[in-house]
């Protein structure tokens, strides 16, 4: 795999908000406006591209059986310095953000490359791969912001759009519409995609419990067989 | 107590935590296939709660908050959470093997779970009292509970529904999530008003 196919495939292939269903909570809270999308992503995408690093640098040193404890204290480390740099540099976000910004450590992305890609392969490796995830997760998250705000309160960036503003929609902008637009995303990608149409079930390959709970808890062997 | 009451039956219905504050979609969305294992998990998530809140809030009022450690509160409430949730299985095994059995399999998962740190947060942030914080946490798993045992039986009536290919799976189920919290979005402003 190319430099470049590991960094494009966060974006399309193995997106990790439409294709794998990952971090799924901080979508659908935050992508109410595009501005708050594009915070939490970025965000995100900094503590990802973090963790990444730094547990690729440590693979070799941190034991099997105690992995997942010491990725959540090296990541909740990185989210409380993100947390630290948005409360100084840009207050606003902070407010629009709130509680989803201390919840980036829980975020299944994060902890869902640490251990299917980092704690496998090279630094280099896994700081692409780290940006290119986070570069898809931003992205969506854009979109989805960019969607419900356009059409939920007729404004973009905060500035207003003539037509629709006067139109607009406003239960897209609550959390109806947050799962509603989601769900219509992932039936157009499915719809680009009809072959991998089959695996949207809700997948167990990221989840950091898989080892433990085998797919008994969400019915993924069932789906599967 | 009227002040209890309004926290209780907000954090339930109005600010329920799956359908308004999108906090544990992952359960809603993976464990809620099935009206037993959808029970089970709730329960568990309604149990680690309140004794993650019990724990936490202490910790926070009077340990991080004296020696202005108030910034260590995302890692220290994770790590309390994860060991946590070992000790209460450990706990379980050892001395209520019934109980463990019925929620042992659901616990390790609830360690990632974000509904239960952005309880605990969301108790501090909102300035709770220990009771009311305790109060809270309840409400928030019967709210989560509510949320998963009703939309268990809405995906019992999609499975056998025909619906377009490309929506089959997620998508639909993302469609029916939506039009389940536009039912419950008809209690914003009840609860404040039944007390006046």
């Amino acid at each position: 795999m190319t430099k470049l196919e590991n960094f494009s495939k966060g974006i399309i292939k193995e997106n990790p908000v439409l294709v794998l269903v990952l971090g799924t909570c901080p979508t659908l809270a935050t992508s109410t406006n595009v501005m708050s999308a594009l915070g939490m992503g970025i965000a995100a995408t900094i503590v990802l591209l973090c963790s990444n690093i730094v547990i690729s640098a440590l693979r070799k040193v941190i034991p099997d059986k105690v992995r997942i404890p010491c990725f959540i204290v090296l990541i909740a480390g990185f989210v409380t310095m993100v947390q630290m740099l948005v409360k100084a540099f840009a207050p606003e976000l902070d407010q629009s953000l709130g509680i989803y910004l201390p919840l980036i450590v829980v975020n299944c992305i994060i902890l869902g490359r640490a251990e299917m890609f980092a704690q496998k392969n090279s630094v280099i490796d896994s700081a692409i791969d780290g940006l290119g995830m986070g570069a898809g997760f931003t992205l969506t998250l854009v979109l989805m912001g960019t969607i419900r705000e356009v059409f939920g309160s007729g404004t973009f960036f905060g500035l207003p759009i003539p037509v629709l503003a006067d139109h607009n929609v406003s239960i897209l902008t609550m959390a109806p519409g947050g799962f509603f637009v989601f769900g219509l995303l992932i039936a157009l990608v499915n719809k680009l995609s009809p072959d991998k149409a089959k695996k949207k079930q809700f997948g167990c390959a990221g989840c950091p419990s898989a080892e433990l709970c085998q797919g008994k808890n969400c019915g993924e062997v069932e789906a599967d067989g | 107590m009227a002040k209890l009451i309004i926290i209780l039956l907000s954090a339930v219905f109005i600010n329920n935590y799956i359908l308004s504050r999108f906090l544990g979609i992952c359960p809603f969305l993976g464990v809620s296939k099935k009206l037993d294992s959808a029970a089970g998990m709730s329960l568990a998530v309604i149990f680690v709660m309140m004794i993650a809140t019990a724990v936490t809030w202490p910790i926070q009022m009077f340990l991080l908050n004296p020696n202005n450690l108030g910034y260590l509160q995302t890692i220290v409430f994770i790590l309390v959470i994860a060991a946590l949730v070992q000790l209460v299985e450990i706990v379980l095994k050892r001395y209520i093997p019934a109980l463990h059995k019925s929620l042992g399999v659901y616990l390790p998962l609830i360690t990632t779970n974000c509904a239960i740190l952005g309880v605990t947060i969301l108790n501090i942030d909102e300035g709770y009292t220990f009771l009311e914080a305790m109060v809270n946490s309840l409400g928030s798993g019967l709210g989560f509970m509510l949320a998963m045992i009703m939309f268990s039986g809405v995906r019992s009536k999609l499975e056998g529904a025909d619906i377009p290919k490309s929506f089959k799976g997620l998508p639909i189920t993302l469609v029916a999530a939506s039009i389940t919290s536009l039912s419950f979005m008809g209690f914003g402003g009840v609860i404040e008003n039944m007390f006046k």
